[in-house]
């Protein structure tokens, strides 16, 4: 407790160069006079949260190296003992249900972890202590997280057709395909800030989700045909929404194993009605919760 | 602005679970001075600075910055402060400028001026080479430069520092502090919290002293150190066995009662005259043919003030102690 402690103040500034400029800009507008709208302080975060992802591709991993992974295993490696009901390409009906699954992870993981980072790393603080709007920073991270969901589409897209999946209907039933991805995504990114917003770290992120979406994607006609599966898994498969999604991507794009088996229930005779009605539900009661949840998660 | 306070705070309370956070704290800052609040860790000092940002609402009390209540408008105080928080909160895959842009925009400045701003404040603080790095690649230096620029973007009327030199060498230290004077000198309100006692002497105008959620002492530097009994001299002989002898001689030229710390082997005692009794001591140690390994002016530290104002029994290596004072008496200093 003697002289070492803190290097004395009347230690001579002799390093610092005298600072002339004046910190303060004559030409800011008053404080009072400066407008902004919501959108424009959501698009300012969603940019920020797109530069996150140029800057750390390996965040995109999940939205393309995995896609391509799951391709080739399962065109080449399973892809051989599994037969598509009604006969047709494996690799053609593959195709759907990677777009489903990649979907799915992409939607939710990746605005989770962007989430639960701000969080850690007094992010959240900083724009909390700005003139922003309030629901901005939730918002802009939700739209950058929607436009990279854009980018797994266009990826699988060329993926597919390298491997020889096409799409057999016309240009109607394709763009009802691809909005029908966006509006799935929609709905998972909702998931995806509920994680973010109730798990303390990225890591616990990491964990939950994988733990939580994983057998998701797997239980249901993503792979395989949900006719091969056991009793309640097969249950549960046929009413996943990840499952309707792949049939309705089969359908929507005329590839094979699209027509539900008889006796399957409504949500595979229906699969583009129930995948529509399913995002709606699971936006309709996981949307306010999520939002609940976040803001609960920044407060004090 | 018209008001006369930037800062007026008013029996400021706020608990976490069992734990009393602020238990009543008042502020009053003038427009354009410096305060510095002082305390250890877990004193309430970052609960205050988050209840003046609007970060955290109040339990009780009410606060108003730059003439906003914190409460009621805390877009309108937003509007006008800037705030550093303890940990730089720079966003590290961001460039410089990015970041300051960023900030710019939210401000509602426009991208073209939030740009403009941003430049200039990159080359006013030294940055401009490193404008466009990812900040993730900068010292930490750099880094609490970027977010001290970060917070002046929008020309704020009140700026909050949360230990702004924590973690910063002396020369980042030192530079620091030139920028916040510069700051000062035009008009800033500046709210710093501060571990050390003479980072707040430095800088701050008016120091007030926080424990446990509860101002207990406030005023300038030299009215606090008053309290603590004022600089000390520290006498380290070669030779402990000299340390007797070097007390008494202490006490013969300076007059006062000297403290001889065995463990660290040192005598010390209050030096009211400086430089002279250093100097009249130093003659007689040579006289006496006595060596000296370290001979000099201690002043208080944050650790001293509080061993005098919260009556904390002191640990055996500091002699200041025993001058404490009872709490009562600390109280009145609030007055």
């Amino acid at each position: 407790m003697t002289t070492e402690t803190v290097p004395s103040a009347s230690t001579p500034v002799t390093s610092t160069s005298p600072r002339t400029t004046a910190t303060k800009s004559p030409e800011l507008s008053p404080p009072g006079e400066r407008r902004g709208s919501a959108l424009g302080d959501m698009w300012v975060v969603a940019r920020r949260g797109l530069l996150h992802m140029r800057r750390e591709p390996e965040v995109l991993a999940d939205a393309t190296i995995q896609p391509v992974m799951f391709v080739l295993l399962f065109a080449y490696v399973f892809g051989g003992a599994i037969s598509v009901p009604g006969g047709g390409s494996y690799r053609e009906f593959l195709i759907g249900g990677i777009f489903a699954q990649t979907i799915v992870f992409g939607g939710t993981f990746g605005v989770a972890m962007a989430i639960a980072a701000d969080r850690t790393n007094g992010a959240m603080d900083r724009f909390r202590s700005l003139p922003m709007a309030g629901s901005a920073v939730l918002g802009g991270h939700a739209l950058a997280n929607l436009l990279k969901a854009l980018l797994p589409m266009a990826f699988m897209s060329v993926c597919g057709l390298i491997v020889g999946w096409r799409i057999h209907t016309d240009v109607l039933h394709a763009a009802a395909a691809y909005g029908l991805l966006v509006l799935f995504a929609f709905a998972m990114i909702w998931i995806g800030v509920l994680l973010g917003s109730s798990l303390a770290t990225p890591q616990a992120v990491q964990g939950v989700a994988f733990v939580a979406i994983f057998p998701l994607t797997f239980v249901a006609s993503t792979f395989v045909p949900t006719s091969t599966l056991p009793g309640v898994l097969k249950t549960f498969a046929e009413w996943n929404p990840v499952s309707s999604l792949s049939g309705s991507l089969r359908t929507l794009f005329g590839n094979p194993g699209a027509k539900a088996p008889a006796g399957a229930p409504w949500s595979l005779q229906h699969p583009v009605l129930y995948t529509v009605i399913a995002s709606a539900v699971i936006i309709a009661v996981a949307a306010p919760i999520a939002i609940r949840q976040f803001q609960r998660s920044i407060a004090d | 602005m018209s008001s006369t306070f930037a800062i007026e705070a008013h029996d400021l309370r706020k608990r976490y679970g069992n734990s009393l956070a602020l238990a009543g704290v008042d502020l009053s800052v003038p427009t354009g001075s410096v305060c510095g609040l002082l305390g250890p860790n877990g004193a309430g000092k970052t609960t205050a600075v988050r209840i003046l940002t609007t970060l955290t609402k109040l339990d009780g009390g009410r606060a108003k910055v730059a003439g906003f209540d914190v409460a009621a408008s805390p877009l309108e105080v937003r509007r006008r402060i800037g705030l550093a928080a303890q940990d730089a909160t720079v966003d590290g895959l961001l460039t410089g400028l990015e970041n300051l842009i960023m900030i710019g925009e939210l401000h509602h400045l426009g991208r073209a001026t939030a740009r403009r701003r941003g430049e200039e404040l990159l080359e006013q603080f030294s940055l401009a080479d490193a404008g466009t790095k990812l900040a993730k690649e900068y010292s930490g230096g750099m880094r609490r430069r970027l977010d001290l620029a970060a917070t002046l973007v929008a020309g704020p009327e009140v700026l909050f520092l949360d230990e702004p030199t924590t973690g910063l060498d002396p020369r980042g230290r030192n530079e620091l502090w030139a920028v916040l004077d510069t700051l000062v000198d035009e008009g800033t309100t500046v709210l710093l919290t501060t571990q050390y006692l003479e980072e707040a002497e430095r800088l701050a105008d008016e120091i007030v002293v926080i424990d446990h959620g509860r101002v207990i002492a406030r005023g300038d530097a030299r009215h606090l150190k008053r309290q603590v009994g004022g600089d000390q001299l520290l006498i380290v002989p070669a030779n402990p066995d000299d340390l007797s002898r070097v007390a008494a001689i202490v006490e013969r030229v300076v007059g006062v009662r000297a403290t001889i710390d065995l463990p660290t082997r040192r005598v010390m005692a209050p030096a009211a005259s400086g430089a002279a009794a250093i100097a009249s001591v130093a003659t007689e140690l040579v006289t006496a043919g006595i060596d000296v390994e370290d001979l000099g002016l201690h002043q208080p530290t944050l650790d001293d003030v509080f061993l005098t104002l919260t009556g904390t029994p002191a640990a055996n290596d500091t002699p200041v102690a025993e001058t404490t004072a009872s709490v009562p008496e600390a109280e009145e200093v609030l007055r």
